[in-house]
């Protein structure tokens, strides 16, 4: 069964490269990307993981894709996921929010 | 001023309900009024009588008045602007202070405003075009039970519109095979499914049969795709109640939306508000009627004014148009009642029918639902006229699916989430839409199947309810 959360589940998983202009529209509009992982993807549970902090002053997406390179390096058989944050007043809430890694067999 | 009091008929304008010299003050709940008085009457007497009938006015002049401190309880036109292009009708813009207003209360204000005057004879037709309501008046309603943020937050899904469907045939399905429809819809990729409006307890199927099996459906699709998903159950009932009952039940089974009619009534839609808010379960509004008096430009109320009010009353979901569906609505127009239901501070803008400012203080924006002839060939129009706080509701354009309601279902979502991929990559959608489809429609025999079904199905038919800016049709 495939997991079908987060904004882009129903389209092949994106290359890096497409991931790179994801990242690049959600840091222009002024969001935080943040990375979290887990081996619980039960729609109620919401509190993954972090790795890291929120990338608030982070305002390059290839560094952005580095510290989801490297989570996935850490746990390549975990669910991640990458949100992008945005603080305004009025929303103070997640803008943006997909899986970028999948265990092996789901 | 003796004249003023003498028994008799005065001109409401000599009476003090026009007053083209106020500066309406940030208290005053505003109004504008699309106005065509009767041959001979004249605009500003036209304004008068709407301020007067709408606050302390009676046909004659009364000397009760004179125990109270009048001219503080009377509303004032103070301004009439002609409207271009039609030589019989005036906006009247008139304000009246807070004071007539019990707080909290949609039912007074509505009665207030509404109540009287629509009938009065001097007057040919008369429109509630906008409001503003004041801060001052804004903080003493609840509001939207959750708003777009909690929705969003309890729901775990961001950054694309919310896709729906109502269930169909509206009436005569029994509750198993409803629970069916239900369960494809929710497993092929739908966030939500819907009651229609009519769909309350009849002899076919009763309330509490449909809702166990439509949870039945909900849970089922949840476990299998790792989503939350819902279904509006509708508690419109006969008596409040009724209504309080079957919502009760909705929550002890674990639904996380309810849904009601306008038909309800605002005082009944506000207990739910309240009810939904207490409860923790998000509240779907559906404007069942409202046509009957927004539609016709000449008369009756704009359908902005509406989704104000409700918005005040606490909704969380209000369906407000879709532009390029099978039901009225201008582009314009139309963004202006989703300006309305989602921002938090709006400038008056005449080309979108905005006639005032609109502070709203922080209170939670409504969720805007598009419903009714959209398909997923107009994904890219569907995302550039109503962005992404919006809910998509494919109603015959999911179960109509040669393959199926689940295939239907994954048509609609692969169309939007490539959509709003190729957005976010910088794409412009709105000229490359049909192109972003057809190439996600490779990979989707789904969405294939739905775009040689459907693409070309358009509903080009001219607006009613138009800005004056804009030609309107004649």
């Amino acid at each position: 069964m495939r997991i079908t959360q987060g904004t882009f589940s129903f389209l092949p998983d994106l290359t890096d490269d497409e991931l790179a202009l994801q990242l690049r529209y959600a840091i222009g509009n002024g969001w935080a990307i943040s990375v979290e992982f887990t081996d619980d993807p039960r729609p109620r549970n919401n509190l993954w993981d972090m790795w890291g902090l929120p990338m608030f002053d982070h305002r390059d997406p290839a560094g952005a894709l580095h510290e989801i390179n490297e989570c996935r390096t850490a746990y390549p058989d975990r669910y991640i996921r990458v949100s992008a944050y945005d603080s305004r007043h009025g929303r103070q809430t997640t803008a943006l929010s997909f899986l970028v890694n999948r265990p092996r067999s789901e | 001023m003796a004249q003023r009091w003498t028994a008799g008929v005065l001109q409401y304008a000599e009476m003090g309900y026009w007053q083209p010299d106020y500066e309406p003050k940030p208290t005053d709940v505003l109004a504008a009024f699309r106005v065509t008085p009767q041959n001979g009457v004249p605009p500003e007497e036209a304004g008068a009588a709407v301020a007067g009938e709408s606050s302390t006015a009676t046909w004659t002049v009364v000397w009760t008045d004179r125990l109270t401190a009048y001219d503080h309880y009377q509303g004032k036109c103070y301004r009439i602007d002609p409207v271009p292009g039609n030589p019989d009708q005036y906006i009247a813009y008139i304000a009246y202070d807070l004071d007539l207003f019990e707080e909290g209360s949609i039912a007074n204000m509505s009665s207030s405003i509404i109540g009287n005057v629509f009938g009065f004879k001097a007057l040919k037709a008369l429109r509630l075009e906008d409001m503003r309501i004041p801060p001052h008046y804004t903080k003493t309603f609840q509001g939207p039970a959750h708003g777009i943020v909690m929705e969003r937050e309890y729901l775990n899904k961001y950054g694309r519109p919310l896709l729906g469907a109502t269930v169909k045939p509206k009436l005569g399905l029994s509750a198993r095979n409803y629970g069916r429809v239900v369960y494809e819809a929710l497993r092929g990729g739908l966030d939500f499914t819907k009651d229609d409006e009519n769909i309350n307890s009849q002899p076919f199927m009763r309330w509490r049969d449909r809702f166990v099996h439509c949870m039945e459906a909900v849970n089922k699709a949840q476990d299998e795709t790792g989503e939350i998903k819902g279904h509006y159950l509708n508690v419109t009932a006969p008596t409040m109640e009724d209504m309080y009952e079957r919502a009760d039940f909705a929550k002890e089974i674990g639904s996380i939306i309810v849904m009601i009619d306008l038909t309800v009534g605002y005082t009944a839609i506000q207990s739910m508000a309240k009810w939904a808010r207490r409860n923790g379960v998000l509240l779907h509004l559906h404007r069942a009627g409202h046509s009957t008096y927004t539609r016709q430009k000449s008369h009756g109320v704009s359908f902005r004014v509406i989704a104000k009010w409700m918005r005040l009353a606490g909704v969380d979901h209000l369906h407000a148009g879709t532009v390029v569906g099978k039901l009225e609505g201008d582009p314009l127009t139309v963004s202006g009642f989703y300006e309305t239901l989602r921002c938090d501070k709006a400038d008056p803008d005449p080309v979108r029918g905005l006639y005032f400012e609109q502070d709203w203080v922080s209170t939670p924006g409504v969720m805007p639902v598009a419903s009714g002839g959209i398909h997923a060939g107009q994904m890219h129009q569907l995302l550039d006229h109503l962005g992404e706080d919006v809910i998509l509701q494919f109603g015959g354009g999911t179960i109509g699916h040669p393959l199926g309601i689940a295939a239907g279902a994954t048509a609609n979502r692969v169309a939007l989430e490539a959509m709003v991929k190729a957005r976010n990559e910088g794409r412009d959608i709105a000229a490359e839409g049909p192109d972003i489809l057809r190439a996600a429609a490779k990979r989707s025999r789904e969405l294939d199947m739905a775009l040689s079904t459907w693409g070309d199905v358009t509903f080009t038919y001219e607006s009613t309810d138009t800005p004056d800016l804009v030609v309107t049709p004649s």
